[in-house]
Formats: structure tokens, C-alpha cells, sequence
């Protein structure tokens, strides 16, 4: 903008003001609202919609040695929505003795998943009661209760490779053990000896798993998604080629509170509501500001 | 040679895919296991490539003095101390534990995680910018997308939601469901016809030119 | 601090939490901080993923297999190696042939399933019974009942005809084409919606974590001279909110593009 206009600015209305404001104070407004309001005691109750529930049901049905696949496809930029939906299931199947394999195929995955898995471990040390259900401590041992299959380059080969051999791509775990020498993987063959998928994902890999792995193998799926993508998937519930979704951080949440597993998901709601009143709040002012400087600027 | 074998190859290993799908026989599950494998090993020496022109870009800058130069010797010192931390040999008492060293995972915990995520967390404050700029209700359309979005905003709000989340779900769960469905059929039908048209050996823009 | 981290991970907890402050720096604006938080994240993520691709995919799947002399491995490594010939100018049709293999084997792939679950499975949901004598069953807001269900068929036909543009969209097709457009809006709303928070997630989590470095720092509530930690917390949080506004009060009247 020329310097004219610069000093011209005085001149201006108060509509006309706002309507040019620095975007820095927009920045400002929200950072003091997500700071702030994180501080203030506030309870958002989250009820379960249907298709997060399908998901928890599917899990809380499975039988103590039974399977799951749990495919943690999410790189740190996902980290906030997606890292809660596997710290929730992880602990669930932990704690019901249900074994997890676990593959990462988002290049920078596999380091999201061992964090989580690290961390669950040490949590299902501990007694707990979930859902009025008390749970003793249990010491999870790798290769027993859960194996880390870890990375493996271009997913839609990978996926598709598992539907006939794990082994195929995977002959060795994240930790570099012969697949054939664990024990949790000795039955294990392919999509057929699992119960069920369950893919966290944050980016195009959850597409692959929907056609290579549900539709190829009519393998069980269920999907963990990030809030940019929740609403693109509802199409594959409505055919019935997955079974759950849940998304972003609400997704997230309600699922911590079915499960009785209350985490960074429900913590994170409150901040939630504010920032969403803030940012209507914009759209509200923006627009007045809009149709009320419509005139003079010829419109 | 340059153009012709390529091509067959397209067409022939296309075909063969496409053909062992609908065999279910054991062998031939056995040739689409091995394809399977076999492209991804091809796929890796691909994936080296990428780091490769980001150490030459970055070697070059240092090297000629290029704008904001200094910065390049981070990230290549940042692409080498992982390199090395997550290099594996020794014994079980050997500083270098692969994934599992030390250096390795606060390396991906400290650094990668934190920058990677606030990076884009800024994304927070440009789409409240966005909202306060670009998301005015000036005409019929622009104000159905801002209803459809403000409901589905507030479908978790405390004393209001027994409302609103019906309706949000309603929306998820109907007109989206519709209009998502209808791009997904026009993307499947469109990759199909391109896919199509590549393993017929007409569309070849891949190969590039001459 | 926490009794429970050594007091290396709280160092390096620290340095995170620096370099959560230092990539926020960007909104004040482009800075030596942001760059270099940018700069050293590009390198550490490249070289994690060199560290995961030799250990995850290229030593199990090729390595070992030719130490273990199974030579037909040799095949899938001399085509990936005429990959790199895409450096050399008067090679680099070379590396088409590779190129050609993997596109042929994943578009032959593709094509079955990308008709299955994009078109045939999406045609198949909206086959479905509609009962006419109760169409509003459980309410108009219940989206399983039969009405729900006709506004599904009928919008994704509607958007179908809106993205058809071989027939001008006059008369009934311009008709059906405005249905078509009003749910594809009604679509990319609850998209942006679902966008908003899912932004506003990873900011909160941002403040999840400086706020967990904060406790970590203090140890526990009750230990001595956690004040002192809280209070920095807030000082380094505050202050730099501060500068913002000192700066935007400085700049004031003068609009963002004049700064630029």
C-alpha cells in the first residue's frame, strides 16, 4: 500500500478501521484466549457419537488373546488430534490382554508410535479401574503383548503385501528380531488371522488401507482421522467398507470418555469452545465491518 | 530403447497386476508377492535421491555463499548428527544403539516433534486470519458454507449442544456424506480412465520428452 | 523439578520448549530464531528418515537377502540403482525403465480397487429401500431413517450433473446442477468446521506441553521454590505477548502490507 493511503488512515471510520486492522492483534486475541482459557476450570461433556462408539464396542468386545492391527500413520504435525485416539486404544487393548501389532508407515511415524508405546507401557504398569472395571498393574513385554513392526517404504505395496505375508516385507520388527521368533507373530500370517484394522491416520496412507487392505482382503477397518479429513471418509461409513471413525480432537475425546481414559483430548475441549467462540467472533465483526463500509466503498 | 521399452514395460507389468487380482491361485500370488516386494526395493533408491539434492542444494548455498547461507550448515548438521546417532554397531554396550540410542529418540522427541508440531500450530492463527479476512457472507452460497460451518463449530458447545448436535451431525452425515461422495466417484472414475489410458500406452507423459 | 526426570531429559525437555517458543517467534515475524528451528528441523527429519529407510526397508528387504545369497536380488537392485541415473543427462532415459516398472505395477493395482470403493460401493450404498409411508422415521434430524436417505441420493446426483459441464447448466439441469452446488456448500462448510478445530487442536496441544514443562519444572506444587519456576513460565509467556503489542502499538496506523 502507497504512502498516501498510510496517511489517510486517520481519517478513516471505525468500521472502515477494522476492516484493515494488522493481522497481528487477530494473532494476539487468540494466543491470550487459548493461554487463558487453558487455565479455567471447565468440564465440555463430549457424548459419543455412533460411529466412535462402533469403534469402542468392536474393541471392548474382543476376547483376551485375541488380534488387532493398529496402524499408527502419523507424522508430529498430526501429533495433538491423533496421539490421544492411540494412547486410548493402546491402554484399552493392554489392559483386556488383547495382542496389538503395530505398524507405522508415515515417514516420520515410527518415533510417534514408540513414544506412545513406551509411554502405555509404563501407564498399564499401574492398577487402574476404567469404566468401574478394576484393572491390576501388568508388566507388557514386547514381543508377547504387542510387536512394533515399524517402517517400510511406499504403504500401498506394503499394505497389499501384508494381506498374503507379513513376512513379506516385515521379516524383521522395529528392534530387529526375526518376525519368525516372536511370539505374539507365530500364528500370524496375514489379515485373516487379525480381528481387526485400525488406522490413525493423518495423511493419504488411510486411503490405501481402505482399498488394499478393507476392500482387497475385506479386512475389518476403522479409522482415526485428523479434523481436516473426518468429514471426506463419511462416504466409506455410509458404504459400510469401514466400520468407526473418529475425528480430530472431538473424535478424540469421545473416545477417552467412553473408554474412562481421560487424556489430552478432554483436557484440550474447553480450550476448544473458547476458540471457537473467538473465531465465530471474528466472522461476526469482520462481516459487520463488511456490510457496514459497503456503501462508501461503492459496492 | 528410450521410449519403446519403457512403454511395454508399463503396459506389460499394468496388465499382470491387474491380472493377478483376479487370480486367486496360489502361485500367482506368489509373482504378485514378489512384484509387490521388488517395486519397493526399486521404490528405496528413488527415496535417496530426495536426500540426495538436499545435501547438494544445501552444499552448494554453503558453498557459494548464497543468501541465508549459515542456515544450510544447520541443516546439514542436523541430517548428519542423525545420521550418525542412528547408525547401529557394537555390542549391546556400544554407543551406537540405532533407533534406540539415546541421541537418537531425544533427537526425534526434542527437536523433530516440537518444531514439527508448533510449525503447524501457526496454521491456528492464519485460519483465525482467514476468518477475520476472507469469510464474508456475500452471497447465497458464501452464507450456507459459513452456516454449515458455524453449526458444525458449535456442535460440542456445553448447554447448547443437545441442539446443535443433532443438526451438525445431520449435516456431517447427509449433505456432506452427498457431496463427498460425489467428488470421491468423479476421483475414482478419473483415476480409473487415467490408469486406464497408462497401461493402454496412450497417456505417456511420464516418460518425458525426447 | 520433577523428581521423577533426570535431569538430562529436563534439559532436553527445556531445549523443546525453547524451540516451541522460538518457531512461535514467526508471527511476530520471519526471524534468525524461526530460521533456524526451520533450517535444523529439515536436516534432523531427513536424517531420521535415512536412518528409518536403511534399517526399515532397504536392510531386511534387500541387504540380508543378499548376504543370505539370494542372488535374484540383484534384479530389484540394479533397477533401483539405474534410478540414479536421472543425475547424468545423457543417461537418464536410463532410469525410465525402472520408473516405467513401478507406474505399471501401481496403476495395475489401482484400477480394480479405486472402481470398487470410490464408484461401484458408493452406487451400491444408495441402492437402498425407501420407506415411503414412514420417511421422517426418528425425526427429520435422524440421518438413518428413509428421508435422510433420499437427500443422499438426491445430492449426490445433483452435485454429479453440477460438476458435468458438457450441457450448459440452463432450465431443469441448471435446476438440479443449484441443488447440486448448495450441497456441495453445505459439504465443504462442515469441512471447514471440522478444519478450524482440528487447527485449533494443535495449538492447544502446543500449550498442553509448555504447560507440562511448567509442572515438570516445578516438581511438585507443594516443593520449595516452585514459585519461582511458574513465575518464569509466565514472565517468558507474557513478555513475549508483550512485545507484540509494544510493536503493534509502535507500527500502529501503518497497515501489515506497509511492514512487509
Amino acid at each position: 500500500m502507497s504512502n498516501n493511503q498510510t496517511n489517510n488512515n486517520s481519517n478513516l471510520s471505525f468500521l472502515e478501521r477494522l476492516m484493515l486492522l494488522d493481522r497481528r492483534w487477530v494473532f494476539l486475541v487468540l494466543a491470550l484466549v487459548v493461554v487463558s482459557t487453558y487455565y479455567i476450570p471447565m468440564k465440555v461433556p463430549v457424548p459419543a457419537s455412533t460411529e466412535v462408539r462402533s469403534i469402542y464396542d468392536a474393541v471392548e468386545g474382543l476376547k483376551e488373546g485375541d488380534k488387532i492391527l493398529l496402524a499408527i500413520d502419523y507424522d508430529p504435525n498430526a501429533l495433538a488430534e491423533l496421539h490421544p485416539m492411540t494412547y486410548a486404544i493402546l491402554e484399552q487393548c493392554f489392559r483386556k490382554k488383547v495382542g496389538v501389532i503395530i505398524t507405522s508407515l508415515s515417514q516420520n511415524g515410527p518415533g510417534m508410535a514408540e513414544q506412545a508405546i513406551l509411554d502405555i507401557v509404563d501407564s498399564t504398569a499401574l492398577p487402574r479401574t476404567y469404566n468401574g472395571v478394576s484393572y491390576p498393574g501388568r508388566e507388557i513385554i514386547n514381543g508377547v503383548d504387542y510387536c512394533f513392526l515399524g517402517y517400510r517404504a511406499y504403504f500401498e505395496l506394503v499394505i497389499t503385501g501384508m494381506g498374503q505375508n507379513f513376512r513379506t516385507f516385515y521379516s524383521r520388527d522395529y528392534y530387529d528380531v526375526l518376525l519368525d521368533s516372536i511370539p505374539i507373530m507365530k500364528d500370524v500370517q496375514n489379515y485373516d488371522d487379525i480381528e481387526m484394522v485400525i488406522d490413525i491416520s493423518g495423511s493419504n496412507v488411510v486411503d490405501a488401507w481402505i482399498k488394499y487392505a478393507a476392500a482387497r482382503y475385506d479386512v475389518k477397518l476403522a479409522l482415526g482421522l485428523t479434523g481436516v479429513m473426518m468429514t471426506d471418509y463419511y462416504p466409506y461409513l455410509g458404504s459400510g467398507r469401514i466400520f468407526g471413525l473418529m475425528g480430530g480432537l472431538l473424535g478424540a475425546a469421545e473416545y477417552e470418555s467412553l473408554a474412562d481414559n481421560p487424556g489430552l483430548a478432554m483436557d484440550g475441549m474447553k480450550v476448544q469452545v473458547w476458540a471457537h467462540i473467538t473465531i465465530i467472533l471474528f466472522i461476526l465483526i469482520a462481516n459487520i465491518g463488511y456490510f457496514g463500509t459497503r456503501k462508501k466503498r461503492g459496492l | 530403447m528410450k521410449r519403446q521399452i519403457p512403454l511395454a514395460l508399463v503396459i506389460l507389468f499394468g496388465w499382470l497386476m491387474l491380472a493377478l487380482y483376479f487370480i486367486p491361485l496360489e502361485g500367482a500370488q506368489k509373482i504378485n508377492e514378489n512384484l509387490l516386494d521388488w517395486t519397493a526395493i526399486i521404490g528405496i533408491f528413488a527415496l535417496a535421491l530426495g536426500i540426495w539434492s538436499l545435501i547438494s542444494v544445501n552444499v552448494d548455498k554453503i558453498q557459494y555463499k548464497k543468501r541465508d547461507w549459515p542456515y544450510s550448515i544447520v541443516t546439514l548438521f542436523g541430517l548428519f548428527a542423525m545420521i550418525v546417532f542412528g547408525l547401529k554397531f557394537g555390542g549391546a554396550d556400544s554407543m551406537f544403539q540405532g533407533q534406540e540410542s539415546y541421541m537418537f529418540r531425544h533427537f526425534f522427541d526434542d527437536i523433530l516433534i516440537p518444531i514439527f508440531s508448533t510449525m503447524f500450530s501457526l496454521l491456528a492463527f492464519f485460519i483465525a486470519s482467514a476468518a477475520y479476512r476472507a469469510f464474508r457472507a456475500r452471497s447465497a452460497l458464501a452464507t450456507i458454507l459459513l452456516v454449515g460451518a458455524i453449526i458444525v463449530m458449535i456442535r460440542f458447545f456445553p448447554f447448547i449442544a443437545e441442539y446443535t448436535r443433532p443438526v451438525a451431525d445431520w449435516i456431517i452425515n447427509v449433505p456432506n456424506l452427498a457431496a463427498k461422495r460425489a467428488i470421491w466417484m468423479g476421483v475414482g472414475l478419473g483415476i480409473v480412465a487415467t490408469g486406464l489410458k497408462v497401461i493402454l500406452g496412450i497417456e505417456r507423459s511420464y516418460l518425458g520428452r525426447d | 523439578m520433577n523428581p521423577l526426570l533426570s535431569f538430562g531429559d529436563y534439559l532436553w525437555m527445556t531445549f523443546a520448549a525453547f524451540l516451541t517458543l522460538a518457531t512461535f517467534s514467526f508471527l511476530y515475524k520471519d526471524n534468525p530464531l524461526y530460521k533456524f528451528a526451520e533450517h535444523l528441523v529439515v536436516g534432523v527429519s531427513a536424517g531420521y528418515f535415512v536412518i528409518i529407510l536403511y534399517y526399515g526397508s532397504l536392510k531386511t528387504q534387500l541387504v540380508e537377502k543378499l548376504i543370505n545369497h539370494e542372488w535374484v536380488y540383484l534384479i530389484p537392485l540394479v533397477l533401483g540403482v539405474l534410478m540414479w541415473t536421472r543425475f547424468n543427462k545423457k543417461l537418464s532415459w536410463v532410469s525410465r525403465y525402472p520408473i516405467a516398472i513401478y507406474i505399471g505395477i501401481a496403476t495395475g493395482l489401482a484400477i480394480p480397487l479405486e472402481m470398487q470403493t470410490k464408484v461401484t460401493e458408493q452406487l451400491e450404498a444408495m441402492m437402498v429401500y425407501i420407506q415411503w409411508n414412514d420417511l421422517l422415521a426418528g425425526g427429520f434430524w435422524n440421518y438413518t431413517n428413509s428421508f435422510a436417505a433420499l437427500l443422499v441420493i438426491i445430492g449426490t446426483l445433483a452435485a454429479l450433473i453440477y460438476f458435468y459441464f458438457s450441457k450448459e447448466h440452463k432450465g431443469w439441469f441448471g435446476g438440479v446442477a443449484t441443488v447440486g452446488i448448495w450441497t456441495l456448500m453445505l459439504g465443504f462448510g462442515a469441512s471447514f468446521g471440522a478444519t478450524v478445530m482440528a487447527r485449533i487442536s494443535l495449538l492447544i496441544n502446543r500449550v498442553q506441553f509448555l504447560d507440562q514443562w511448567r509442572i515438570n519444572s516445578v516438581g511438585s506444587v507443594h516443593q520449595e521454590g516452585s514459585g519461582s519456576y511458574t513465575a518464569i513460565y509466565w514472565v517468558v509467556l507474557l513478555g513475549m505477548l508483550g512485545l507484540l503489542v509494544v510493536d503493534l502499538i509502535r507500527t500502529k496506523g501503518k497497515t501489515e502490507t506497509d511492514l512487509n
